[in-house]
């Protein structure tokens, strides 16, 4: 016999009162979550039910696996080389962060001390939850608005509402935390010329607001539906054509935003 | 031009050993200029590069209908067998064709016959009579010698398809001639060289080695003036060292040609040419003889030519091989062992091709990359990947510390230093196979039949991780013996049937020779062994007590997750089978290196293997390379780079291949975030001691539309396994692989 695989690594328990959170999954992925190359955490659990949700399978927190801050650090650090040189960081995301608070506070923190750089991706609903610790942590906020109207913003998400979302913005412009603003585009939904005016000027109304990312709603979670044995409200809705996209990007573009 | 003084051909180049001795290295090394700046230099096509590109277009799309173009199945093809072809002569500005006319094949019988002849009647033509009288009766060819002296044990392994590829009926290839000797020196410099190497030997007793030694270069010295009996039927007195840009990229297309004339070698690789012909381009522009748009002229006619190097083979084995390829490898970029980056503005020239004359396969560019290239180039490069998907990267941080500075890809991973290493091409050997032959007691699972040495089956109801292990390493043992000894005899045969008489030329002597060696279904045998021992894997038998399926119960890490339960499996296979392989003795005293890469045939071994305890279903196609199993790779493209870039280049110096596809949306928003993140990818993992990266930035609707719609898409380009394919001449079943591979993109 000429040797044979290594034994696994030793897995060592939690530490007794580590803080843990509901993890559902973790990626690296390109230029979508934020800045470069970046390590994503998703969280299990969020309060909102945006009909365009296109992950429905992060909406319960019991859908994740406990998992400690620790064993998230660690499995970051593992790209940190990586991350250092190709340029980029780590992005915390969803399901809703700020709904496991401490857990994401203290993995920010950690990954920030770490020297990568971090960025939050929330909607915002529950941003009273982000202490000014968290914030501290964080060098970049992507902020999901959802809509300009506190009518629409109800009619996207079913559950929320759009007043937290913006006293979150204010507070992140005052203290200094860059921000960009995520708007999802749906015919149909979130496209009326009125309602992207609104989210613009609450953009451009945000003096950290660094760009304006305009999302074409896509049908590609619609399989995640049929496996949990949900309706997608969205599955006959088309995603939004080149001349809506270049219309919308206009109209954020027109008050002097970066848009993308 | 006017008829004043021969213009010195080394004027106002830099002194060095390079003028003593034949050295193109050291050459580049004293007159390379690195450029640091950005693509915008680069000229568009002009109206007559465009006038000779589109008169062959229109021919592309009648060879694709029927298969080949035309063949020449009367003239066993030979340096000086055709007489001179042209495209367009009146606006060509590199001359030469493999035969009298352009896309019209030549038959090289010396390779092998049988594949000659069942290639003709494929494409509806007739062995020529003659042809099969003096390959049949008065000379053999290659293919003959070898399964003369097969051993029945190889023979076995063979049918079974646990060794598969093999170069027994045609050239072997992945040999680089260093044509650059050519331009810099003529050839008679290169004769009188040969003639002194060959004298030297005259001392030495006649044993079998000198022997042979003796006669290979008395058949190099008669090749070399074949080169330059073959250059003069165009016109062209190649005796002399060229003295133009021009002159010194007709030289070394020559050089190339006459190459591609006497071998249908698998991997007909260029080497590293770019900065070498920089050096012309620079002194002629200096001169004012030349202007960017003249430059880049040149590179791109250089380029037409280089495209349309063609080879008559087998529907079977561009079933294996996908879409006719030719591996017309042209490495770029890299550093100097000084520290200066060998990137010239003749690099951006090559790749400017890709848009003068849009995207194709042919020339396979390679960009030796670096995280310490020059910023324009590696923005260049990235931006080229986005457009085309049509260049692949090399680990440069890897290879020139094995190598040198002076190292060209062959084929798809192979690196050597051009001219001072050659390479016995070795195919693979099916690990995933092996793996069941260790469960079944050395019996095919397909067929029952005993290939590997009798031995106990797995027993129980259950696999055991012990039991396997150790059956498997008895199989890999036997595995290595058998696959070596294939080879020894494969390359013992080719060179005395096929020597490849004037690439050697143009190598030094003695040559340094690799016995390169290569393993398929690394990926397949990993996740089974994984699911052996992380999860349960029951066995259900046949009749005949062959494990024929698994059930497997419980989740179990699969690699591609940078997940070190199973990445250190497969690092462990790796380097096992590996020194298994370097225990044996090999022909000529070759160093045994070994690579992880499949090229295409990951489709065709999938199809010859049975059910694997990982869960994949008999005759499903494995993942190419050393890429993760399709899906399996579920944490990003960097997660799964990482697992690969695990993988020992020591134990598999002869490369290690990952194909990564990623969406446009997955790379950023803009353009210039998508350049700048791709970029910063390659770093990343080049940092991270990764080998080789394919980048294919395409969606999955743009190629189910292509699979559709050929027609629209006649220059769809798709990086599959260390070269590129036209995408619409792959089969249909290697278009579904293709598109069933994991794309990394937002959602």
């Amino acid at each position: 016999m000429n040797g044979r695989p290594p034994a696994p690594p030793e897995v060592t328990p939690a530490a007794p009162g580590a803080v843990t959170g509901a993890v559902h999954s973790w990626d690296t992925s390109v230029g979508v979550d934020g800045p470069g190359t970046r390590f994503v955490v998703f969280l299990a659990g969020c309060p909102l039910r945006c009909r365009y949700c296109h992950s429905p399978d992060t909406w319960y927190g019991r859908s994740g696996r406990r998992r400690t801050v620790d064993e998230m650090v660690t499995l970051a650090g593992r790209y940190r080389r990586f991350i250092q040189v190709a340029g980029g960081g780590v992005t915390v995301s969803g399901g809703e962060p700020l709904l496991q608070p401490a857990f994401t506070g203290e993995l920010l923190r950690r990954c920030h001390d770490l020297g990568l750089h971090t960025a939050l991706d929330t909607s915002g609903f529950l941003g009273v939850r982000a202490d000014d610790a968290l914030l501290d942590a964080t060098d970049l906020v992507l902020l999901d608005v959802k809509a300009g109207n506190p009518q629409t913003y109800r009619r996207v998400t079913g559950t929320g509402r759009l007043a937290p979302t913006l006293r979150f913005a204010q507070r992140l412009a005052d203290r200094g935390t860059p921000i960009w603003i995520r708007y999802v585009l749906v015919p149909g939904l979130t496209d009326a010329v009125d309602e992207v005016e609104r989210v613009a000027d609450i953009a451009a109304g945000l003096a950290t607001v660094q760009r304006v990312e305009v999302l074409p709603f896509h049908r590609l979670g619609a399989h995640k539906y049929a496996e949990l044995g949900l309706t997608f409200p969205l599955a006959d809705t088309e995603p939004p054509d080149a001349d809506l996209l270049a219309r919308v990007r206009g109209q954020f573009a027109a008050r002097g935003l970066t848009v993308t | 031009m006017t008829a004043t003084e021969p213009l010195a051909p080394w004027r106002g180049f830099h002194a060095g050993a390079w003028q003593e001795t034949v050295d193109v290295a050291d050459f580049v090394r004293h007159n390379h200029e690195p450029y640091t700046g950005d693509a915008s230099f680069l000229a568009g096509p002009t109206p007559r590069t465009l006038a000779v590109w589109e008169g062959l277009r229109e021919m592309f799309g009648e060879e694709r209908r029927r298969g080949v173009y035309d063949v020449d199945a009367a003239t066993p093809s030979t340096i000086t067998s055709h007489a001179p072809g042209y495209i367009d002569r009146e606006r060509e500005l590199i001359v030469g064709l493999q035969t009298d006319a352009p896309l019209r094949r030549a038959i090289m019988p010396a390779g092998g016959l049988r594949m000659v002849e069942t290639a003709l009647r494929a494409y509806g033509r007739e062995p020529d009579p003659r042809v099969h009288e003096i390959f049949t009766r008065y000379r053999r060819t290659h293919n003959d010698a070898v399964f003369d002296a097969y051993p029945a044990n190889v023979l076995a392994a063979r049918r079974s398809h646990v060794i598969t590829g093999l170069p027994d009926a045609y050239g072997r290839g992945r040999i680089i001639g260093d044509y650059r000797r050519v331009a810099l020196y003529g050839v008679d410099r290169l004769v009188e060289e040969r003639r002194a190497l060959k004298a030297a030997l005259d001392d030495r007793r006649s044993t079998d080695d000198v022997i042979r030694d003796r006669e290979e270069l008395a058949e190099q010295i008669r090749a070399l003036g074949e080169l330059k009996e073959m250059a003069a039927s165009y016109g062209f007195d190649i005796s002399r060292p060229a003295a133009t840009g021009a002159q010194a990229i007709q030289w070394l297309y020559f050089a190339y040609l006459a190459a591609t004339k006497e071998q249908n070698g698998a991997a007909m690789s260029l080497g590293r040419t770019a900065g070498f012909v920089d050096a012309y381009l620079r002194r002629d522009i200096a001169e004012g003889r030349l202007d960017e748009s003249g430059a880049q002229e040149l590179i791109d006619d250089f380029v037409i030519k280089l495209r349309i190097i063609r080879f008559l083979r087998t529907p079977e084995y561009d079933q294996l091989f996908s879409g006719d390829p030719t591996w017309v490898t042209e490495s770029l970029g890299g550093m100097g062992a000084d520290g200066r980056p060998l990137v010239t503005r003749t690099a951006f020239r090559y790749l400017q091709t890709l848009y003068n004359l849009g995207p194709a396969p042919e020339p396979n560019l390679t960009v030796l990359w670096s995280p310490r290239l020059p910023e324009g180039f590696k923005r260049f490069c990235a931006q080229v990947s986005l457009d085309t998907s049509a260049i692949q990267y090399e680990n440069d941080e890897l290879i020139r510390p094995a190598y040198d500075d002076d190292t060209a890809i062959a084929c798809c991973v192979s690196a050597m230093r051009v001219g001072r290493d050659m390479q016995f091409f070795g195919a693979r050997a099916n690990l995933a196979k092996a793996l069941l032959y260790a469960i079944n007691g050395g019996r095919d699972e397909l067929t029952g039949a005993q290939v590997a040495p009798p031995a106990a089956p797995a027993g129980g109801e259950t696999l055991d991780y012990d039991e396997v292990l150790a059956a498997y390493d008895r199989t890999l043992d036997w595995l290595a013996e058998t696959y070596v000894d294939a080879l020894n005899v494969i390359h013992h045969q080719h060179d005395r049937y096929a020597y490849e008489r004037l690439e050697m030329a143009l190598h030094d002597h003695p040559v340094r020779r690799f016995m390169a060696t290569g393993i398929a279904g690394l990926s397949v045998a990993v996740d089974s062994l994984s699911a052996i021992r992380y999860g349960r894997v029951k066995v259900l038998r046949d009749d005949n007590g062959l494990a024929v399926d698994f059930a497997v119960e419980g989740e179990f890490p699969t690699y591609g997750n940078d997940d070190d339960r199973a990445d250190e499996i497969a690092v462990w296979l790796v380097e096992t089978f590996a020194e298994k392989l370097r225990r044996q003795r090999t022909y000529r005293d070759a160093e045994l290196t070994m690579s992880v890469l499949t090229i295409t045939s990951n489709v065709v071994y999938g199809k010859h293997t049975g059910n694997t305890p990982d869960g994949r279903r008999a005759g499903e196609p494995f993942a190419p390379g050393a890429n993760p199993m399709n899906g399996r790779d579920t944490h990003g493209l960097v997660a799964s780079a990482l697992s690969v870039a695990k993988l020992p280049y020591d134990a598999a110096r002869d490369g290690i291949s990952l194909t990564g596809t990623v969406t446009p949306e997955g790379l950023g928003h803009t353009r210039d975030e998508r350049i700048a993140n791709l970029a910063g990818v390659l770093d990343g993992y080049a940092d991270a001691g990764g080998f080789h990266l394919n980048v294919n930035v395409l969606d999955r609707a743009t190629l189910l539309d292509a699979m559709a719609h050929p027609e629209r898409y006649p220059q769809l380009t798709v990086r599959v396994s260390g070269y590129a394919v036209n995408f619409v001449r792959l089969t249909p079943e290697q278009q579904r692989d293709v598109v069933s591979r994991t794309f990394h993109g937002s959602l």
